[in-house]
């Protein structure tokens, strides 16, 4: 076996084993679901259904605020997963194991990655409806534009959140710190996303959707390399 | 505050030690260096011939079974044996680790999940997965802790096994007459200093073999 059959194989043993426990424990989705389903349904009543913009722009308030209300939702949701990924190594000593496997350890982040975009994406898939039937959104149209700006945020968020949910896994208060530590970093993730997603269900008359998918891919290379590289020092005690 | 001080001694390949000592006196950490799960703050630690500091090809000489077996409890048995297969690079059949299950005793519960089982159970699981890694150095920390007679039995070939294909074993543990019975050198440590190194029979004769039942 090459080293890179033999790292593929560990990066996906890891993803497979992660998404396995929470298929069966749905621990962290079951609260992301809750939790994301309750955020879109408090900032519908609250901003009401009907409430116009105003006359310069079309639609409702709700539906001009989507995009943000969307996004603050799912990455707020998502922290819990990342917190799950490596709660569960913690349970059983398998922190310390992971720790000790020979080979290269960028595969176990690789790994966590992987299962981590797999259940923010599914995650995202009951989400963005909910919130079209919600907020009166045409998402049907607009399908493959929202599913690209999905998956480069996604890809962003995971990329950084797996990383800080290494670095904090270890502490008493991770669960205050992982957001706090992460979200500062991910601001132009999270720009980026509430505009490009603001285009796509609003639509493009300057055409500066291109741009910003550029911004979220740049950011992603940069984010994954980055972690990638310093993974390692995050798991050394 | 230190855990370990004048710590010097070399283990040659093929032999079995048993580490031995109070608790805190250092036995688990000194094996936490070993497995490059900590780093020494001064001094030269060397694993098969090679540095600590190069931590990816120490642990590809060494394997550990602790007394907090790494498994996962949404995952059965034998998905943790794949999932730990996978890591160590290995290319086993589901037939080998279904044989792997039997040699434990555990062929009947191959694919319950792991969180329903005993401790003695998930140890003996643990013994299996040790197993699977052909490591020139085996660390056993407290292997015995939670097990029944059977259990004892298992570690106890474990470790034969391993003197059997010369491999070198470091037995951590606080069951001195197994330490005693199943390796021909003994390391004890007290207050995170070696109190004494030298063969088996050597340290049954010793007044520390006195003190050593209040150990246990």
């Amino acid at each position: 076996m090459t080293a890179f059959a033999r790292e593929w194989q560990r990066t996906w043993a890891v993803a497979r084993k992660d998404l396995l426990i929470e298929r069966r424990a749905k621990a962290a989705f079951n609260a992301m679901a809750f939790f994301a389903g309750l955020v879109l349904l408090t900032f519908g009543f609250a901003l009401g259904p009907d409430v116009p913009v105003g006359e310069a722009r079309e639609g409702t308030l709700l539906q001009q605020l989507a995009p943000g209300l969307i996004w603050v939702t799912i990455l707020f949701a998502g922290v819990l997963a990342l917190d799950r990924s490596f709660q569960v190594e913690l349970e059983r000593g398998g922190l310390d194991a992971l720790r000790l496997y020979p080979g290269d350890r960028k595969a176990i982040y690789l790994g966590k990655f992987i299962a981590n975009v797999t259940i923010m994406l599914i995650m995202e898939m009951l989400v963005c409806p909910l919130a079209g039937i919600l907020y009166s959104l045409d998402l049907w149209g607009r399908l493959p534009g929202l599913a690209g700006v999905a998956i480069l945020t996604t890809t962003g968020f995971a990329a950084m959140g797996t990383f800080y949910a290494a670095l904090t896994a270890n502490l008493r208060a991770r669960q205050v710190l992982l957001p706090l530590l992460m979200f500062p970093v991910l601001i132009p993730v999270i720009l980026a996303a509430v505009k490009a997603t603001g285009l796509v269900l609003h639509g493009d008359p300057m055409g500066e959707l291109g741009s910003w998918l550029k911004l979220l891919g740049a950011v992603d290379v940069l984010f994954l390399t980055t972690c990638l590289l310093v993974f390692e020092y995050v798991l050394e005690e | 505050m230190w855990a370990l001080r004048g710590i010097d001694f070399t283990v040659a390949a093929g032999e079995a030690v048993a580490l031995l000592g109070p608790n805190g006196s250092g036995k688990s950490t000194l094996l936490r260096i070993l497995v490059t799960a900590a780093r020494p703050t001064l001094g030269d630690v060397r694993v098969c011939g090679v540095p600590s500091s190069d931590g990816d090809r120490v642990r590809r000489h060494v394997g550990l079974l602790s007394d907090r077996p790494p498994l996962y409890n949404e995952l059965t048995a034998i998905e943790n044996l794949k999932f730990a297969a996978a890591m160590y690079g290995l290319q086993a059949s589901e037939e080998e680790l279904r044989g792997a299950l039997a040699d434990v005793g555990l062929a009947r519960a191959a694919t319950a999940r792991v969180g329903t089982f005993s401790q003695g159970m998930a140890q003996r699981l643990s013994v299996a997965r040790a197993a699977l890694q052909s490591a020139d150095l085996v660390l056993l920390d407290e292997p015995y802790n939670a097990l029944d007679a059977e259990g004892l039995r298992l570690v106890d070939q474990l470790l034969a096994r391993v003197r059997a294909a010369g491999k070198t074993a470091i037995l951590a543990t606080h069951h001195i007459a197994k330490g005693l019975a199943q390796c021909g050198r003994v390391i004890a440590l007290r207050g995170g200093r070696i109190a004494f190194d030298g063969p088996t029979a050597q340290f049954a004769a010793s007044p520390l073999a006195e003190e050593a039942g209040a150990w246990a």
